[in-house]
């Protein structure tokens, strides 16, 4: 058994290496910049026999996410050359391409960019052009307690109102017994509770912007939203929930003690409690940007001397046999191939066979929208792809926390966060 | 007199058992730090296994799986090393000059000096990271490390050394002199044998800051002269904080500097409770 592995793993890291054979000969260093993602400290195990193949020796340095763009955007101030290959979120990357900060992508027949899922080509290019190649992707989805529903007599569909989910929370809620009918990002943050919120927000209707970029916070549909919201959390979540995003609710969900959770799609792979179901995210009329889309992705910085070498570990890195060198890996499986990236990963048996969560994680991945649209007219789901985002997202998820511990009301935290919007937008030239 | 002693016998019991607790105080940071290092992510974040859980060691063996601990290690040592002695090398005839020579405009250097570690870090980045990367191309490398860790704290250690110096009576290097002993000579067999105390202690804090120092350290650094900073930093993950594999990566990282200042901490308190010269 154990050879029948070692024959697998060699091959595919055989097959893997393959197209950049040309690359040996031209033994280089590359350094690259990484976010403490799972899946790319799995690569740096992984990537040893792409080092043995190529000749080309790999530097991993890991870095926060805010440290890491931090560097990025000094060392492309100052011509680059510190970085040859770099993380970069969803967010960045279009923003980045457009100002020439990251090279075009522009990869060989046989990686097959079209086996990349649409969203996430779509959320990394700019104007048609791919900037960063995605090495892990999600959405957001309701990961609910089917056998509590079950007992209850409620249940979940996919994409259900939110009327219906929270009565649902209702029916289950259960917190004598240490059971709570829902669990949902209250920690501040544009990446906790303010991508939760957004994509609440984007399902009743509301919008971050006008075609004008005039921040809209002010809306009803914002009050219907946050409103929503604070009530629903507030009522049926644990204690404490202004402070609880991705870590802390996993760790109260394997406790048994969440009813329902909505929240990333990788959660689906760390789930340890029974009798777990999947719905596609609920909303209150607009399905459009009822679930997150993110991606984390590699891109090679302006001003590397090393692009070529670069942009050849990249498409090896992101390949179809990268993620065959991963299930294949002795110290890995098929539990640890990187999701949210290639539809064909989600057609292999193996996965399939370890993921029970891989179709309804596709379906949310598939139904992302990115893309501008007349009521959302921007891109991004549960953020803005402009530079200014990250500060009003932050100001934003402070006042939603405030407004959830009931520190202030809904309508005084949307109108403090409006006119930090108003004033960042002013600020910066709107 | 039975109320003397009665309230000696209060004093007897109630000032050591406050030391205790404030030493508790102080310690239990570092205590909570290394408990936390030997629970899963999970367990960390677990009320109920606040106190009670099953150890592991599976921190302590995925950072040195994933990382090279050893390389950030040995630059800090390195880097911290290098950056104090410098910084001794060079504050010790400064504090000796405005100790024992000081002109009209010495309180106001002092002053300037002091008011350097004013200066924001930030508005500096990106100066220091073109003139470094750019110009002089130094940037990642023990040289630079060392050059700014010695920088940023040598107007403390000048403080230090100037406060010790002080209080050494002038007239003893002024019978030194006048017995024909060369200013190296003041310095050496006379200067720093009274004040060794406070050399002591001042190395000792400067090597300190230079372990802690986590703003340069980590934007100035790549691969080759990356320190421990650089090591807990990358740990961060998007995700949020992991605080099993983050404990046990500031374990690892704080170890070493605990070890020594445990060690080292009578002749810390000594050099900075009592001075050089009692």
């Amino acid at each position: 058994m154990k050879s029948l592995r070692n024959t697998a793993l060699g091959l595919s890291l055989v097959v893997a290496s393959a197209p950049f054979a040309m690359a040996d000969g031209h033994a280089k260093e590359l350094t690259i910049a990484i976010v403490n993602n799972g899946h790319m400290i799995n690569m740096q195990k992984v990537a040893e026999a792409y080092t043995e193949e190529t000749g080309v020796k790999l530097n991993w340095v890991s870095l926060e996410e805010g440290v890491l763009r931090e560097q990025v955007t000094s060392d492309t101030a100052t011509g680059g050359g510190q970085y040859d290959i770099i993380n970069i979120g969803m967010q960045e990357a279009p923003i980045w391409g457009a100002a020439g900060w990251i090279e075009p992508l522009e990869f060989g027949a046989d990686y097959d960019v079209e086996d990349i899922l649409p969203a996430m080509r779509a959320g990394l290019s700019h104007e048609g052009t791919l900037y960063a190649a995605p090495f892990y992707g999600e959405s957001s989805m309701v990961m609910y307690r089917k056998d509590l529903m079950d007992a209850a007599g409620v249940s979940i569909a996919d994409n259900d109102s939110w009327e219906n989910v929270k009565a649902a929370a209702a029916a289950i809620h259960d917190p004598d017994n240490g059971v709570y009918g829902a669990c949902l990002r209250g920690k501040p943050g544009w990446g906790d509770n303010g991508a939760f919120i957004t994509t609440v927000a984007n399902s009743f209707g509301a919008s971050w912007f006008d075609k004008d970029y005039k921040p809209q916070l002010d809306s009803p549909e914002w009050n219907a939203a946050v409103n929503f919201y604070v009530d629903f959390l507030g009522t049926y979540g644990p204690p404490g929930s202004e402070g609880n995003s991705f870590n802390e609710i996993l760790a109260l969900y394997n406790e048994g003690k969440c009813g329902l959770w909505i929240d990333a799609t990788i959660a689906a792979s760390f789930l340890e409690v029974d009798g777990v179901a999947y719905a596609q995210s609920p909303n209150a009329g607009n399905p459009v940007g009822a679930n997150w889309l993110w991606a984390w992705a590699m891109a090679v910085p302006a001003g590397t001397p090393n692009a070529e070498e670069a942009k050849a570990f990249i498409e090896w890195a992101t390949s179809k046999d990268y993620v065959q060198a991963v299930g294949n890996h002795p110290d890995f499986g098929w539990g640890s191939v990187p999701t949210g990236q290639r539809a064909s990963t989600y057609a292999l048996p193996e996965f399939q066979a370890v993921a029970k969560f891989a179709a309804a994680e596709m379906a949310a991945i598939d139904s992302a929208a990115p893309e501008a649209t007349d009521l959302k007219p921007y891109v991004g789901v549960q953020f803005v792809a402009i530079p200014e985002f990250p500060e009003i997202g932050s100001a934003f998820g402070q006042e939603m926390a405030a407004a959830l511990s009931g520190a202030k009301s809904v309508e005084d935290a949307l109108a403090a966060a409006q006119a930090a919007a108003v004033a960042i937008m002013d600020e910066a030239g709107y | 007199m039975a109320a003397v002693t009665e309230r000696s016998r209060l004093s007897d019991f109630m000032w050591p058992a406050l030391a205790w607790i404030v030493a508790l105080v102080f310690f239990f940071p570092i205590f909570w730090l290394v408990f936390t290092s030997f629970k899963t992510d999970a367990d960390a974040v677990k009320p109920e296994h606040l106190f009670f859980f099953t150890p592991t060691l599976e921190n302590y063996t995925n950072m040195t799986e994933n990382y090279d601990y050893w390389r950030f290690a040995t630059n800090s040592v390195i880097t911290s090393t290098f950056a104090t002695l410098f910084a001794l090398a060079v504050g010790v005839p400064c504090a000796y000059a405005m100790a024992f020579n000081p002109s009209k405009h010495t309180k106001d250097i002092l002053m300037w000096m002091l008011s350097t570690k004013m200066l924001p870090a930030a508005a500096v980045l990106y100066p220091m990271t073109f003139l470094t990367k750019n110009f002089l191309g130094i940037f990642d490398t023990h040289f630079l490390v060392i050059l700014v860790l010695c920088l940023i704290n040598l107007p403390i250690a000048i403080w230090m050394l100037f406060t010790y110096f002080k209080e050494i009576p002038k007239e003893i290097i002024e019978a030194s002199k006048m017995d024909g002993v060369t200013t190296w000579g003041e310095i050496k067999d006379i200067l720093i044998p009274l004040a060794w105390g406070g050399v002591a202690s001042t190395a000792l804090l400067t090597f300190i800051f230079c372990w802690n120092e986590a703003y340069w350290t980590v934007r100035l650094t790549t691969v080759d002269a990356a320190t421990l900073s650089k090591l807990i930093e990358g740990n961060r993950a998007p995700e949020g904080l992991f605080f099993g594999r983050l404990a046990a990566v500031s374990t690892a990282a704080v170890g070493p500097i605990v070890v020594l200042g445990w060690f080292c901490q009578k002749q810390l308190v000594q050099g900075l409770t009592f001075g050089a010269v009692k």
